[in-house]
């Protein structure tokens, strides 16, 4: 119920909103949580293994319980803690994790089988016959257990990264952050101050002690409104720091748009932080446990902070009736606070025998504990047992638990460190430089007081700013709160019967410890993993450390013996769209076009990959209704006229120095040194493991300058490659190498009447223009650079030309190519002509064959890389399988790359394989399907015919080993 | 993990690419005997510790950086350009 006065809500603004179909309303500043609770839900979810009825636990991103579909359609979002989501106009929210109502959840039958589904029941029951695990056991046990729905729909709102940059990170905006960012926003450092909530002050929201007079939350706001204002400090609400990582950079995930319907024109719903910090603080406060005690999950049971930080900063009153049942100091508030508010309180039960809790309209109850709690869907009563052992019931429908408060430590476990139990607050606390550059302040470091958290990001921004070399400035301490916590440990009510809840989200009870503890899971770890306690999406926030002291008392240890608890990244679960913003689709990987990629798109040609670049596959003409169609008459075109192909993805690296000569002989195979200037010569390059890396061209453009070629895809393998050789291996060459892959568009243009379109197009007459040779030309005033080589057996050119004249140069080479008869040509044309060549590509220079696999054993000279490595035994010989060309035998027969090859009529069983197909196509010149593969001693089995074997495509054919290439053996198209 | 690239400064370690051991750098003479070459091509110590390693600034100024990290919680210990030598 709402309470009439009190509260961080605009009163003046009520939302409309609907749970489960039926409409309610709240108020600005409500959360979903308090806005239910205001409207008289208790009943907010189903457990995840029993399908227990939950309430609300907590009022923070600690929640195990309220987690609920929020939005509708493909804005449907899982999972979402309902004491996290702002309420807004409109807000659609189910329950899930039930069939077919909350109320009458049939799944709740697993509730009645609990005896038997108890620790490790999975591991020991699915476990017969295996193959029954993926048909049967998973379905089955996906569908009653589970979390909410993914609504299957594309996301209809982007996410974004970012980057962040500052001196000093403060995580947290309670007492103690605030504080340690007015410190080191006076010394003038840069500051970001970022905390999860929608406001500032943490803790002080929810308390009504006051700071220097004022409200808590008004000192706050007023000091955050202050920092706002100044231009050194970046304030980040609704930003949860998630992860501590290497050399001081943390994520941290924004929820810029979650608060509202849908996200303003061109904002993100999410924005994933990635923030490099030199030094920071985490204030991060603490979060209340829980104790256990039969029954104690039910709706109405809640956290003792929670029943107060939703009475005082909602003005909700969590129930009608309310009991406070607390093992330290800090419960009393809650009866005190609850009580103002004019709540009936009927009893403050503490668990301690000989304290004095302050005196109001309540049952003082000392030396006693609750043993058990009665109702279906929500609390109706509670058991209390006193000191004398005698029992009774009362009746109240909230029972507000505190166990004591755990530091909320997380991000100081990321990079390892373990933290360390403190017997005098009877909590863990961070170990010291658990992350380098990191402090710790606060509540979070056990400073559990309002002014001690102060004090405490007051030392440590000064011991940071020391650091980072400010002048710390001089700041009083406001007035605040100082006492000090008192605490007797209680993990669990020790002498009860039934279950007694650890882990609510996951379901796990101090049975389930006790049941691994007896079957010898005594290590935390191995209890975490029998149990799964810890596990879920809370990562155990509220468990954890309540699982340790129950596995203390088990063991009759101290737990500090028992182990410690560990966290890790992220704080709170973090949508993969956020991690993932801006990689779907188009943005998945770079998309890199050639400059005749309009051009393309204009005649309609598909594309297709080639590394990052999107290359033209074939360019359709009317009437042709196959890729093959095109991709044949591309390929004839380019014998028997002319035609344009972009090459321009081709790797191209400037080599330049008075030992760029010396430098190309090593990290070439053959010799580049003695190739004159304008002169190109076929290049072959190794990795010291004698295998080969790439292939491509060298041109020598003067004494000192040259330009080679790689493959598409190896082009920035091999340009680290060589700057690799060029800096850490010798580095007293003179020769320096650039990348000049994008500075210049090249075009091949292939076949027959090549020479009668590149000549008609120079500023210049070409003149005698041999096979290999290379030069500066001129192409309507635009210096160009002209190679004659040829990767179709054709008499062909590469002409670079400027990037920017590239999409003119393409268009002006295919005008010209059309009226010879001729025309743009594809990346399929290109393999064909290629393949007819026996040239070589990455399907076979996959990283295993060696230049002798590829018969070019020959060109390979001491004193360059992989020279050496490549004599070794077993990199040559006849065992090894070597490139030949594959026929068809019969002329129908098709083909396929990745078949093996075994010998005619031999078993088709791995033991006979005798290599394998790379390389395919249809060959318009032979008129049959030919391939490249490797074969065993292939190069001594010319004439053999093999069996193609492939077992993942139909299609048994057999193919005669045939020398290559299969076109033009003497090469004189080429040189004509 | 940040690196300090001594032509760039500070940057994101997604700006450098990782090879490997800085072992690399010490090539064997041509013709060292194999055990020599195979221990360079193959051969990696893998110390709980500092590790000498080599990063590109594939990203950035295309300088390979010879680093010293510590393995066990990625501390970089030293960094200076792979071309200047031990
Ligand atoms: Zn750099």
């Amino acid at each position: 119920m709402r309470l009439e006065t009190g509260g961080l809500i605009d009163r003046a603004a009520p939302l409309g909103f609907r749970f489960d179909g039926r409409e309610y309303s709240g108020f600005q500043g409500d959360t979903l949580a308090s806005a239910l609770l205001a409207g008289g839900v208790r009943l907010m979810g189903r457990s995840f293994k029993y399908h227990r009825p939950r309430g609300v636990l907590s009022a923070g991103s600690d929640e195990p319980n309220a987690l609920m579909e929020v939005g509708t359609g493909a804005r449907r979002r899982p999972n979402t803690r309902a004491t996290v989501q702002e309420l807004y106009e409109g807000l659609e929210a189910r329950s899930q994790n039930r069939w077919p109502s909350l109320a009458w959840d049939a799944g709740q039958v697993s509730d009645l089988l609990a005896p038997f589904l108890g620790a490790g029941f999975y591991y020991k029951t699915f476990m017969w016959p295996a193959a029954f695990w993926e048909r049967v056991y998973e379905p089955l046990i996906r569908r009653a257990a589970g979390l909410g729905r993914l609504s299957g729909k594309r996301d209809p709102d982007a996410c974004d990264k970012a980057f962040a940059h500052c001196d000093l990170l403060v995580i947290g905006a309670g007492p103690a952050g605030l504080m340690a960012a007015l410190m080191a926003a006076e010394a003038g450092a840069r500051v970001i101050l970022a905390d999860e909530d929608c406001r500032p002050g943490g803790r002080l929201l929810a308390e009504r002690e006051q700071v220097d007079g004022a409200p808590g939350h008004a000192w706050a706001a007023e000091l955050w409104d202050a920092l706002a204002q100044m231009p050194n400090v970046t304030p980040m609400p609704r930003t949860t720091v998630t992860g501590a990582y290497d050399g001081g950079t943390f994520g941290a995930l924004e929820r810029v748009a979650e608060h509202m319907a849908r996200p303003p024109e061109a904002a993100p719903r999410l924005t994933f932080w990635r923030i490099a910090a030199r030094r920071a603080i985490l204030a991060a406060g603490a979060l209340e446990r829980p104790v256990a005690f039969p029954h104690n999950d039910r709706p109405g049971v809640m956290l003792a902070g929670a029943a107060r930080a939703y009475a005082n900063r909602w003005a909700v009153a969590p129930g009608r009736r309310v009991a406070v049942f607390t093992n330290n100091d800090d419960g009393w508030r809650t009866a005190r606070d609850l009580s103002a508010q004019g709540i009936e309180v009927a009893a403050l039960i503490d668990s301690r025998a000989g304290v004095t809790p302050p005196e109001g309209p309540w049952q003082l109850m000392t030396g006693t504990h609750v043993t058990d709690t009665r109702g279906r869907l929500g609390l109706r009563a509670v058991q209390t047992r006193d000191g004398g052992g005698r029992h009774r019931w009362l009746e109240v429908d909230t029972l507000a638990v505190s166990g004591g408060w755990n530091p909320a430590l997380h991000l100081t476990c990321h990079m390892n460190g373990r933290p360390r139990w403190n017997p005098a607050i009877h909590a863990f606390v961070p170990a010291s430089d658990a992350v380098p550059g990191l402090d710790v302040a606060g509540a979070a470091l056990g400073q559990f007081s309002t002014r001690g958290a102060m004090k405490s990001g007051q030392y440590r921004a000064r011991k940071a700013l020391e650091a980072l070399g400010f002048e710390p400035p001089s700041i009083p301490v406001p007035n605040a709160e100082d006492t000090p916590p008192r605490l007797s440990p209680l993990w669990q009510v020790p002498r009860t019967r039934g279950r007694a809840w650890l882990d609510f989200q996951n379901d796990v009870t101090v049975k389930d410890v006790a049941l691994a503890h007896a079957e010898n899971f005594r290590s935390v770890e191995h209890m975490k993993r029998y149990t799964t306690l810890g596990m879920a999406t809370d990562q155990g926030k509220s468990a954890n450390v309540g699982a340790l002291g129950v596995m203390a008392d088990l063991a009759g240890r101290e737990i500090a013996q028992i182990g410690t608890t560990t966290f890790r990244p992220p704080y709170t679960p973090i949508d993969i769209a956020a991690l993932g913003a801006g990689a779907d689709g188009r943005g998945f990987a770079p998309h890199r076009l050639p400059p005749s990629h309009a051009y393309g798109l204009e005649r309609g040609a598909p594309t297709v990959e080639a590394g990052l670049w999107h290359r033209a596959a074939y360019y359709p003409r009317e009437g042709e209704t196959h890729w093959r169609e095109s991709c044949d008459r591309e390929a004839r075109m380019v014998r028997q006229a002319v035609g344009v192909c972009d090459v321009t993805s081709l790797g191209k690296i400037d080599v330049q120095g008075t030992d760029a000569a010396a430098f190309l002989d090593r990290v070439y195979a053959n010799t580049m040194s003695t190739l004159k200037p304008g002169r190109v010569r076929y290049g072959l390059m190794l990795r010291d493991d004698g295998f080969v890396m790439d292939d491509g061209t060298c041109a020598r453009l003067g004494p000192e300058h040259f330009v080679v070629t790689t493959t598409t895809a190896a082009a920035g393998q091999v340009m680290a490659h060589l700057e690799f050789c060029a800096q850490c291996l010798w580095p007293q060459l003179d020769v320096a190498l650039v990348s000049v892959t994008e500075a210049w568009a090249q075009c091949a243009i292939a076949g027959p009447k090549s020479r009668d379109l590149v000549d008609g197009l120079l500023d210049a007459p070409l003149g005698a223009f041999p096979f290999m040779a290379c030069g500066e030309v001129s192409v309507r005033g635009v210096g160009a650079r002209l190679f004659r080589i040829s990767f179709s057996g054709e008499h062909a050119y590469e002409l670079a030309v400027p990037a920017r004249y590239g999409d003119a140069l393409f268009r002006r080479l295919v005008d010209r190519a059309e009226t010879l008869g001729g025309g743009p040509y594809g990346m399929e044309a290109l393999n064909v002509l290629r393949i007819e060549k026996g040239l070589l590509t990455h399907a076979e220079l996959h990283g295993r064959t060696t230049a002798d696999d590829l018969g070019l054993g020959r060109m390979v000279k001491p004193g360059s890389i992989g020279h050496r490595m490549r004599e070794r035994a077993g990199l040559s010989g006849r065992w090894r399988e070597q490139l030949v060309g594959l026929e068809a035998v019969e002329p129908g027969a098709r083909l396929n790359g990745g078949a093996r090859l075994v010998a005619a009529g031999a078993a088709q069983v791995r033991q006979m394989d005798q290599g394998y197909v790379t390389s395919v196509c249809w060959s318009p010149q032979l008129d049959r399907y030919i391939a490249l593969g490797f074969l065993r001693d292939g190069r001594n089995r010319t004439g053999e015919v093999l069996d193609i074997v492939d077992h993942m495509r139909s299609g048994a054919a057999q193919a005669q080993v045939v020398p290559l290439p299969f076109f033009d053996p003497e090469g004189g198209r080429l040189r004509a | 993990m940040r690196l300090t690239c001594p032509l760039c400064g500070d940057r994101d370690s997604r700006e450098f690419s990782y090879l490997g051991s800085a072992t690399l750098s010490d090539r064997p003479a041509d013709d060292a005997p194999f055990d020599a070459w195979h221990e360079y091509v193959h051969l990696r110590d893998n110390p709980a510790g500092p590790n000498a390693e080599l990063w590109h600034h594939v990203s950035g100024c295309s300088a390979w950086l010879h680093v010293v990290r510590d393995t066990r919680n990625h501390q970089v210990l030293s960094i200076r350009l792979a071309e200047e030598g031990a």
